[in-house]
């Protein structure tokens, strides 16, 4: 089974001469197929460079990065945004949902750039409103969510085109932490029930805790990377 | 593609209401204006060829003295029946030469009286100046020849006199003369140019001599082309005719005015379509300038929209589909500003049109430009906000806040 992304010698630097800053100074780490990562590190220890890279909205300076077994770094700009529309889902730490924008249409956002028909963007959204709970809000704005109930929203945009990978960077850093565990659950459900890769980059041990496998950033290396056996699992 | 980015940006226009109509508004302005500017000034153009050619067409009207004014020196002689005879026996190319001499007069019918002109001329005046019988008859030869105390009256002096009882067949006094009501003429309205035909009563050439003036003046000579003939070349034979008459040595002015209603028609017309174009012009400034206003509004739109745009980047919009969905944005809101421009030009031409009495006259010739003169607009102006939104780097589009 080919690997779901591995990364070989990856460096990223940001300006040029004197005032160059090396976020990461050669990375090597791999996800496969299946696996939940966390991501762990202090801010500025390259964790959020490496999750732009991942996604492909950025591209490395010098190292490899392969995608199911094809060289990121060799794809064009517009290549890169139809490898995002088809394998990759994104969850943000600020939501970012569109404003004024219903749930339903949020998540047929994603649809509608792969040109699906208007009957199967209603379909396919509703059943990923469905599967994080919120069938009944689709029609609801962000605005008159609540901060969990957006983050739920974006996970099912995420879901939404049966991605092979979910990269979520500090998906509950904006939540109290009855709602962090909400979103974690759902997460790990996802994980174990759909059999759906997750890579999170986050800086709580508890949100860690959920992981199969931690990354241990620090100042642009990977500093450890730990398989927890005893990781929480979710029961439904 | 083309579908998806049309789709997104109506979606993207219904969920602004507001702001999409304020950046269409320039447009709708821009169009509405150029549209009914030239469509009116095109009613104005057609309105006075009209009411030139009610005076009758390739008419010319020679009177005594020179430019309009009445005032300095010694008033030039009027023309005599020999000249008008002169006119017609040796010009050639003439349907109708009427002679005209008139004067004041209070018109009196049993209770009511109305000061208006007595016109006295021949049945050619009527023909001359498209003057057509609501009721009764023109002159008879013998009446004009004999001199009758006849008249044929307008629908002013009928109204005035009469009222609502029969007129044809009774006697009304001009000052102490009195005439009989053959006629009685068709309601034509204050035309704008010329006198009021509706005001007068007109009576045989001879009558109005002998009974009203006291001479043998012509103070007017009437004078209709064929249509074969060029109107300008008839007058200046005409001009040289009565110079001649008139003991005019060269190097003297001509001490008569020839007037051209063709000439006259030509020029008015002329100087409306001038003004029409160039209220045109000024009008389509003003599109341009709503074409800016789009670009400016979108501009700030996509500043407003950057973490949006980042968004949608990230969720896998390939920068073209971002283009066209800020290019469609602006193409569709300025084409339907344009249409609704055009709505508004309609009515609003149709309105001044009515209130200042001018014909309704759409111009669809320059809707259709104006409209796809605001979709170009759309075009020109969203290409730069639409590029700008499409080379937005997605890390940083996330982060703006």
């Amino acid at each position: 089974m080919t690997r779901l992304i591995e990364v070989r010698g990856l460096t990223k630097a940001f300006g040029s001469g004197a005032n160059a800053f090396q976020a990461l100074r050669g990375i090597d780490f791999d996800v496969e197929a299946g696996d939940f990562v966390a991501v762990m590190g202090s801010s500025g220890s390259g964790k959020s460079t490496m999750m732009n890279i991942l996604g492909c909205l950025d591209t490395p300076s010098t190292g490899s990065y392969h995608f199911l077994g094809h060289p990121v770094e060799r794809l064009t700009q517009d290549q890169r945004a139809l490898l995002r529309r088809r394998y990759i889902g994104f969850i943000f730490q600020g939501f970012n949902l569109l404003a004024r924008t219903s749930a339903l249409e949020n998540v047929e956002l994603p649809l509608l750039y792969r040109g699906e028909s208007r009957a199967a963007r209603h379909q396919g959204a509703m059943a990923a409103l469905d599967r994080v709970g919120l069938a009944p809000w689709a029609k609801h704005t962000p605005a008159e969510l609540s901060g969990g109930q957006q983050q739920r929203v974006a996970i099912a945009r995420a879901l939404v085109t049966e991605p092979q990978v979910l990269l979520a960077d500090e998906p509950t850093g904006n939540l109290d932490s009855e709602r962090s565990v909400e979103i974690m659950q759902l997460l790990s459900a996802l994980n174990q029930d759909g059999g759906i890769s997750i890579v999170m980059v986050t800086h709580e041990a508890e949100m860690a805790a959920y992981a199969h496998t931690i990354v241990r950033f620090r100042d642009g290396l990977v500093l450890a990377i730990e398989q927890q056996e005893e990781r929480i699992r979710v029961h439904n | 593609m083309f579908t998806t980015s049309l789709l997104l940006a109506l979606k993207e226009i219904r969920r602004h209401k507001l702001r999409s109509f304020l950046t269409t508004l320039g447009i709708i302005i821009g169009v509405a204006s150029v549209v009914t500017m030239v469509s009116l000034g095109n009613g104005a153009t057609q309105s006075v060829q009209e009411q030139v050619s009610s005076l009758g067409t390739n008419l010319l009207t020679i009177r005594p003295g020179q430019g309009f004014g009445r005032g300095g020196g010694a008033r030039p002689a009027y023309f005599d029946l020999d000249d008008v005879e002169a006119i017609r026996t040796q010009i050639a190319g003439l349907s109708i030469v009427a002679p005209q001499t008139s004067a004041q007069a209070t018109a009196i019918y049993e209770a009511q009286n109305w000061s208006t002109t007595v016109a006295g001329t021949t049945n050619g005046y009527f023909q001359a100046s498209n003057l057509e019988l609501a009721e009764g008859r023109f002159f008879s030869a013998a009446e004009l020849a004999a001199g009758k105390s006849v008249c044929v009256i307008g629908e002013t002096v009928r109204a005035n006199l009469f009222r609502n009882t029969q007129s044809l067949g009774k006697s009304l006094r001009l000052n102490d003369v009195s005439c009989r009501v053959i006629g009685v003429l068709e309601k034509r309205g204050q035309g704008g140019f010329g006198q009021n035909t509706d005001d007068q009563v007109v009576m045989p050439l001879k009558t109005v001599m002998r009974r009203l003036t006291g001479n043998q003046d012509v103070q007017a000579i009437l004078v209709a082309v064929e249509q074969e003939f060029d109107s300008a070349t008839v007058g200046d034979a005409i001009s040289l005719l009565l110079r001649e008459r008139r003991l005019l040595r060269q190097g003297i002015e001509d001490d008569f005015r020839i007037f051209d209603s063709k000439q006259f028609s030509d020029t008015l017309s002329g100087t409306t379509r001038i003004l029409t174009m160039f209220l045109g012009a000024v009008a389509a400034v003003s599109l341009v300038v709503g074409g800016i206003g789009i670009m400016n509004i979108m501009l700030v739109s996509v500043t407003e929209r950057t973490r949006e745009i980042g968004i949608r980047l990230a969720i896998g919009a390939v920068r073209r589909e971002v283009l066209m969905q800020f290019l469609i944005e602006a193409i569709t809101l300025s084409s339907i500003g344009g249409l609704i421009g055009l709505v508004v030009s309609f009515v609003a031409t149709m309105l001044i049109a009515l209130a200042v009495d001018l014909p309704f006259m759409f111009d669809f010739g320059i809707a259709t430009l104006a409209f796809f003169f605001s979709a170009l607009v759309g075009i020109v102006f969203g290409y730069v906000p639409a590029k700008r939104a499409a080379s937005l780097n997605p890390i940083e589009a996330l982060r703006h806040e």
